[in-house]
């Protein structure tokens, strides 16, 4: 494409081997608990996500071979309501929304030019509590006894009443627990990209990926509380008798939903809008030109975000609530329809204007763009009263679900694997098993889930364990095992060329793909310390523009520039932390902490709390050396 | 631009402002978080009060405001003899910082206190299992009561920090970020009282 960035790095060997005693490489299988590096911490968030994405896909199996064909009996009522709750938990909780965070703790410090994330310590804690949190919910399968009340959890089907066994604490003090993770994860990618971004790099200049990741950490800052109350409330209720859910003592049911829901739209946004930018990524590099209406893809994605607090009633349309809210809401839920044409109409601008490369990663962003289409119509249909009244808690609302997020988000984040392999790893994936991959995966997605629009139609409910009968339920249900099945044969394929291209993929280099941003800059896989001097940027799209600039090393430390929020101007370098064993030992303690409620042992509720709080002291606790220098 | 111009020009600003600081980000997101934490529990609150008839129901009586006022005199008096603290040490009085900060800590414990003869005032009447009104009283103060607790022990770290000479002298970040949590809690505490106190009252 001829846009060769004239970029020359001129730093010294002098400079590179400070900068490698600075970064040392692991000593001992140990540092696997006590790393803090964010490519290390961000892979393997990626990774642990996967896994839970194969646990929540073996559930996924087992209930279409349930729902193959009419009145099976393979699973009893109970077991089935088991999976389908722990399908949706892992899938919304423990896979895309970590996933997503696993690519933003990989990429932002490399997209914005930094050498870390603003709290490395931070980043080794939260991604500790995620597997743990993952670890601490599946446990309840061990024991027969796992969350069987539907992902949303409604009282009082999941109240003391009607639930005794301790499946819904496992929901509850599992959430509570990783709500812990979540939120420090998206203060930490809100700090770093406010804080650490290239001098420079203002925030006009800053990738749409950035945006996104930066949308959703602030939603997630204002939604996990809801999603916390809702949750405490739940404990008191269960544990102690409180009464928040209990109309005969003056609860109401419905503030559950209220309260879950005013979490859950949000969240629906936050395991969508970083797939989003991730695509406003894809679409640049294989257009080989700028993203068209870079600012207005921009705002409409922090648009979408703000909306989606707006907009949680119209998951309880069929709750009984005033006509007038349910108009507002309806609405509301329409108006989320116009930021996100914006977005898809930029993405089809930006091919329209460019010159196409279908690489893999680009076949899924434009699937991406077919089947998000077909989710956000049924989407529109659906905040339309009346059209809601009949399809709710059908197929059809899950029809609508799968194809934004596992046709929007997982697609997206497919496109990012296919895209940001060669940057982690340094080989590039095989494109004909990858273009393999990407046909079974249209493929199967489209028959798993088109034909559920068509069940929900004719009454099918969702969450029953069998259906009674009928040439329409047959047919469609029969189609949809089958596709779901090619669609996990898809997935087999990009976990061998995931496997078999690490070792035979071809290299990389650090900018195969020609792209402009800031990440390509970096060797592929990048250096411990990213960086050896700390780009100065100009531009946006840096790498197209000659935006980017050699600057200083930092080398006399562990550093990393600190600008300015707004205009990325320089302020200082500030200090990163070395490695670090207080961080995972804390997540264990707290791992402990809510053991110990669910096991409802008081006193030892009291000793782990009080030990996270020393280790959290003790985490904190300067080094001599920091304290006693007064300029770095 | 060389790393020596620039090294002269921003590492040492004439005056060091804490919001540069990636620690006083961070804080000031917890704050954030931890109050719409609240502010969800108070429209549950208000929410569970629109659906009864009468908030609180019938039978159980207004919360009194002794207590409560005297809480609340002490936890503002505590937010200002921690800002005159904090300007204290800045002028480099250690001394009289860490006898303030302790007096901070001391009319905090004092908050505790209080709640606590509240509590037991109270449970003696209103059991928290009885109805949704006591349910979200017990939990909305409780929490509000663990926040304190878990300021103070911020309080007695900073000071702990303090006289041990762990606090980087050009940059005590950890004094203004503990300090603004203090200040945080303290607003909630107005909220709560607001909400929880005076309002039905209106």
């Amino acid at each position: 494409m001829g846009l060769v960035s004239e970029y020359v790095d001129t730093a010294s060997t002098a400079t590179t081997e400070r900068l490698t005693r600075l970064w040392p490489p692991p000593r001992s299988i140990l540092s696997w608990l006590s790393t803090v590096d964010h490519k290390t911490l961000g892979k393997r968030y990626i990774t642990t996500a996967f896994v839970f994405f194969a646990l929540g896909g073996i559930e996924a199996a087992i209930i279409r071979a349930q729902l193959a064909r009419p009145d099976a009996r393979l699973l009893t009522p109970e077991a089935y309501n088991q999976l389908f709750t722990m399908h949706g938990v892992t899938m919304m909780f423990l896979f895309v929304q970590p996933v997503l965070s696993g690519f933003s703790f990989y990429l932002t410090p490399l997209m914005i030019g930094a050498r870390e994330l603003a709290f490395p310590r931070l980043n080794s804690f939260s991604y500790f509590v995620f597997l743990l949190a993952g670890i601490f919910i599946y446990t309840s399968f061990l024991l027969g006894a796992a969350p069987n009340a539907g992902w949303f959890n409604y009282t009082p089907l999941s109240g003391p009443l009607y639930n005794s066994g301790p499946n819904i604490d496992f929901y509850g003090l599992g959430l509570l627990f990783l709500g812990i993770s979540t939120t420090v994860g998206a203060i930490n990618s809100i700090v770093t990209i406010a804080k650490l971004r290239a001098p420079g790099m203002s925030i006009d200049r800053m990738p749409l990926f950035l945006w996104s990741s930066l949308t959703m950490s602030v939603s997630v800052v204002f939604a996990m509380p809801a999603l916390s109350a809702a949750l405490i409330f739940l404990e008191l209720e269960r544990h102690w008798h409180f009464v928040f859910f209990d109309p005969q003592f003056g609860g109401n049911a419905m503030l559950w939903q209220h309260l879950f829901w005013v979490f859950g739209h949000p969240w629906v946004y936050i395991v969508f809008l970083p797939a989003t930018g991730m695509l406003a990524m894809v679409f640049p590099t294989f257009s080989r030109r700028p993203m068209v209406g870079h600012t207005f893809v921009a705002l409409s994605t922090v648009t979408t975000g703000l909306v989606g607090f707006g907009v949680w009633v119209h998951h309880m349309f069929a709750t009984g609530l005033p006509q007038l809210s349910m108009t507002f809401f309806g609405a509301a839920s329409i108006t989320v329809s116009i930021p996100s044409a914006v977005q898809i109409f930029a993405w089809l601008a930006t091919m329209y204007y460019g010159r196409v490369v279908y690489t893999t990663s680009m076949l899924f962003a434009i699937a991406f763009i077919v089947q998000f289409v077909i989710g956000g119509i049924s989407g529109v249909m659906t905040a339309a009263v009346p059209f809601d009244w009949q399809v709710t808690d059908t197929y059809f609302v899950v029809a609508h679900i799968h194809y934004v997020l596992a046709g929007g988000t997982l697609f997206g984040v497919l496109a990012g694997i296919y895209y940001w392999y060669p940057k982690m790893y340094g080989r590039m994936l095989d494109e004909r098993l990858g273009k393999l991959s990407f046909a079974l995966l249209f493929i199967g997605f489209n028959l798993a889930f088109f034909p559920m629009h068509v069940s929900g139609m004719l009454g099918m409910t969702r969450r029953v364990y069998t259906y009674a009968s009928s040439p329409g339920l047959d047919t469609a249900n029969l189609l949809s095992t089958i596709g779901a099945y090619v669609f996990a044969v898809g997935f087999v394929v990009t976990l061998w060329n995931v496997i078999q291209s690490r070792v035979a993929g071809h290299i990389a280099g650090p900018n195969p793909w020609g792209a402009g941003t800031l990440e390509w800059l970096a060797e592929s896989p990048p250096e411990d310390y990213n960086f050896a001097q700390m780009p100065i940027v100009s531009a946006r799209d840096p790498l197209w523009t000659n935006g980017v600039t050699p600057g200083p090393a930092f080398d006399e430390a562990r550093l990393t520039p600190r600008t300015s929020a707004l205009d990325a101007e320089l302020q200082r370098p500030i200090e990163l932390p070395h490695e670090n064993y207080w961080a995972v030992a804390t997540s264990v303690t707290l791992l402990v902490t809510f053991s110990a409620l669910l096991i409802r042992s008081y006193w030892l509720f009291g000793i782990a709390l009080a030990t996270t709080l020393f280790g959290a002291a003790r985490w904190m606790w300067p080094l001599q050396s920091k304290v006693a220098e007064t300029e770095v | 631009m060389t790393a020596a111009e620039l090294r002269s020009e921003h590492l040492l600003p004439p005056v060091w402002k804490p919001s540069q600081e990636v620690g006083w980000w961070a804080m000031v997101l917890v704050c954030a978080s931890e109050a719409a934490l609240f502010a969800y529990f108070i429209a549950a609150y208000f929410y569970l009060g629109v659906s009864n008839l009468s908030w609180p129901p019938a039978g159980f009586e207004l919360p009194k405001l002794e207590k409560p006022l005297i809480m609340t005199a002490l936890l503002i008096s505590s937010s200002i003899v921690l800002v005159v603290a904090e300007k204290l040490r800045e002028h480099g009085r250690r001394a009289a910082y860490r006898l303030l900060t302790g007096a901070t800590v001391l009319l905090g414990a004092g908050f505790l206190t209080f709640q606590t003869l509240e509590y037991r005032e109270k449970l003696r009447t209103m059991s928290p299992m009885s109805n949704a009104y006591a349910s979200t009283f017990y939990t909305i103060t409780g929490f509000h009561g663990a926040h304190v607790a878990f300021g103070l022990l911020l309080l007695l770290y900073t000071l702990l920090r303090d006289s041990l000479g762990r606090i980087e002298p050009e940059r005590p970040i950890v004094i203004k970020v503990s300090s603004l949590y203090w200040h945080f809690v303290d607003v909630v505490w107005l909220v709560i009282l607001t909400s929880l106190y005076l309002s039905p009252r209106f």
